[in-house]
């Protein structure tokens, strides 16, 4: 499979370029107007406004490039998130093979995770509770923490929309070889993510912001 | 891969100085968003580091307020990364009613996230977040956890308690707040799982020496020395034991192969040999000496042999080696004694028909033997003899000494290592002279 070229058209609202860095984007937000837009086959109509949302420390930006299993990626979407203990990022990643991951930056702790087909068994959100076991393809996952987050904000491209959700509970499983799912129920039905927890230097990561004084 | 495509971000700017809601000191969030909470250094108030306004969630009356070792804001090198000092909390634990206090640093990156050290009487420990949970196990009947392949012993567990905080903390702290800490250890690492607030979180200590704290963060004032022995500090004695074995088994080795030499080589040449009767109750009189003979050769050692045909008796032999030039005598004496009998078990005996002495480094020259039996069983007449003198036989006790003299260093030197090992554990709460615990709380 080739990964479909990048290419740019203009934002319906101010006329700025749109530049799309991965072909299959399904909503991605102008850089200029924070217009949230929103492919229709060719044609990109505008579904919102992007509020300004307070930015994070985080290293990663849209442009990071990085390594991940042996494989190259790019940084081209967020989505922000806040909890109780603050805010933080899923980077929508394109990888070499035009396929999506999702890199996690909750307080500095970097995961990489891919969404797997929906398995038969998934935690039921009512009923889950921390402990609780599950496995899939062979891999087994316990219930590690049970996170309420709201959307805070968007930026770039995704392969989904997400202008229309407001909250979710986030289910994070773990296992003891490092490996991590998370089950987003703000689908319908709930999707599962599995990957695992990747260090700063495996990451390999380029094109990083820079920090003042660091 | 597409180059750098979109307009990067400007460089994220040093922390702006808000003001402390509580006392109007100027506080900087160091974090860049990722602290969850931050202690006022000037009063101590914990304040929301999530809220813009700095929302206090608790004032805290501080007693005595304790200066950390390595003061806020300072830079240090750490696995060449750089990392900054953001955060410091005094814990407390109380054990059989004794406050024991350890100092812990948060320290800060802004691509690597957080880094923690800790201090307790001058020991220092490295310590990072797990990501992977180690796999529960027991060894020895005591609760342990696996991880990276390394089996880590339970060592203790106790209620931690914040007692003072200053400064930026990634997680919802609290003064007063108590954690549930375990600590299992295989130095030089620790592992600790901290139980509160429905949520059990695992770290990974390592014992680093002080001087290495020091150079790490410049600190130029100078650190305490550790005191006692800390749970996983690594055994400075641990290795010598070992290497003291493999020499003495090499040199058993030698000895071994000696004395086979020496058991082939012996000659065993027979110098005398000669039958005698002792009429018992002729003590008084029954001495006597043996005809002369010749030892030759290199000196070597001599071995007398008695066989006496003895049933349920007993004589007593004195024996001398004496010089026929010098006169010099080489003395030594033996009980041979023989007794049996019928009981209920069955037949008995009890010692020995044959008892021999053994002389060493006798050099060449005339010699004979002084003998002198005595004693006996009372109801029994007499007891017929037989003695037989040889030179160039085996000599064993040598050996014996020889590896007793490589044995005691050896089990010498384990002594430190053990003692080590004794003084880490009375630390624990299975602390006891013997290492041995009884109060085996955890059985999870």
């Amino acid at each position: 499979m080739t990964a479909p070229a990048p290419f740019t058209t203009a934002c319906p609202n101010c006329g700025a370029a749109v530049r799309f860095l991965w072909a299959q984007a399904v909503q991605t937000t102008c850089a200029y107007c924070r217009s949230v837009l929103v492919r229709r086959d060719l044609d990109l109509e505008r579904v919102g406004q992007q509020a300004d949302f307070p930015v994070t420390g985080s290293p990663i930006q849209i442009g990071t490039e990085g390594t991940w299993r042996a494989r190259r990626f790019l940084v081209v979407g967020r989505i922000a998130y806040a909890w109780t203990r603050g805010r933080w990022n899923e980077w929508h990643c394109r990888l070499a093979d035009g396929s999506s991951a999702w890199l996690s930056d909750a307080q500095l702790e970097y995961a990489m995770t891919v969404l797997v087909p929906r398995p038969d068994t998934l935690p039921g959100v009512n009923v889950v509770s921390v402990g609780d076991l599950f496995v899939w393809n062979g891999t087994s996952y316990e219930v590690a923490t049970l996170t309420h987050a709201s959307y805070i904000g968007t930026e770039g491209e995704l392969p989904f929309t997400s202008y229309d959700k407001q909250a979710s509970l986030f289910i994070d499983l773990r296992n003891g070889d490092g490996a991590l799912a998370t089950v987003d129920t703000s689908d319908t039905p709930p999707s599962l993510y599995v990957g695992e927890y990747v260090s700063f230097d495996e990451l390999a990561l380029t094109q990083l912001r820079e920090f003042a004084g660091w | 891969m597409v180059g750098r495509t979109l307009d990067p971000q400007p460089v994220v700017p040093r922390a702006e100085s808000l003001s402390c809601p509580n006392c109007g000191a100027s506080i900087a969030l160091q974090a860049h968003g990722w602290a969850v909470t931050v202690a006022c250094a000037t009063c101590g108030s914990v304040l929301d580091a999530t809220d813009p306004q700095l929302r206090v969630l608790q004032q805290v009356e501080r007693a005595m307020p304790v200066a950390p070792r390595i003061p806020l804001g300072t830079r240090g090198t750490w696995k060449g990364a750089p990392w900054d000092v953001i955060g410091f909390q005094m814990v407390t634990i109380v054990v059989e009613e004794i406050d024991y206090s350890w100092r812990e640093y948060v320290c800060f990156n802004p691509y690597r996230g957080f880094l923690y050290l800790s201090e307790y009487d001058g020991h220092w420990n490295v310590i990072e977040k797990l990501k992977r949970l180690p796999v529960h196990e027991s060894l020895d009947g005591r609760p342990a956890v696996r991880f990276d392949g390394r089996v880590y012993k339970h060592f203790q567990t106790a209620s931690a308690r914040t007692s003072m905080a200053i400064g930026e903390f990634p997680w919802e702290l609290r003064v007063g707040d108590r954690v549930v800490a375990r600590d299992f250890i295989s130095p030089p690492f620790m592992l600790s799982a901290e139980a509160g607030d429905g949520e059990t979180t695992w770290s990974q200590g390592t014992y680093t020496p002080h001087e290495v704290i020091q150079k790490a963060f410049g600190l130029t004032q100078s650190m305490r020395r550790p005191i006692g022995v800390f749970a996983n500090q690594p055994n400075p004695h641990a290795g010598r034991p070992k290497q003291l074995f493999t020499r003495l088994a090499q040199f058993a080795m030698v000895l071994v192969v000696m004395l086979l030499g020496n058991m082939a080589l012996a000659s065993r040449a027979e110098l005398l040999s000669q039958s005698y009767t002792f009429v018992h109750g002729t003590d008084e009189t029954s001495a006597f000496v043996t005809e002369p003979f010749t030892v030759s050769g290199r000196p070597s050692t001599v071995s007398i042999d008695i066989r006496a045909e003895l049933e349920n008796d007993w004589v007593l032999f004195d024996l001398a080696l004496i010089n026929a030039e010098t006169g010099q005598a080489r003395e030594a004496s033996r009980q041979v004694s023989y007794f049996t009998g019928r009981d209920s078990d069955g037949r008995w005996t009890e010692g020995s028909r044959t008892e021999s002495v053994r002389i060493a480094s006798v050099p060449a020259g005339r010699y004979f033997l002084r003998v002198h039996p005595e004693g006996g069983e009372a109801g029994t007449p007499s007891a017929a003899y037989s003695l037989r003198v040889r030179r160039d036989v085996p000599s064993y006790g040598f050996y014996a000494l020889a590896f007793m003299a490589l044995l005691l260093p050896a089990v010498g030197a384990m002594l430190p290592s053990l003692g080590f090992e004794q003084r880490r554990w009375t630390e624990s709460q299975y602390g006891s002279a013997t290492g041995t615990g009884t109060d085996d709380e955890e059985s999870s």
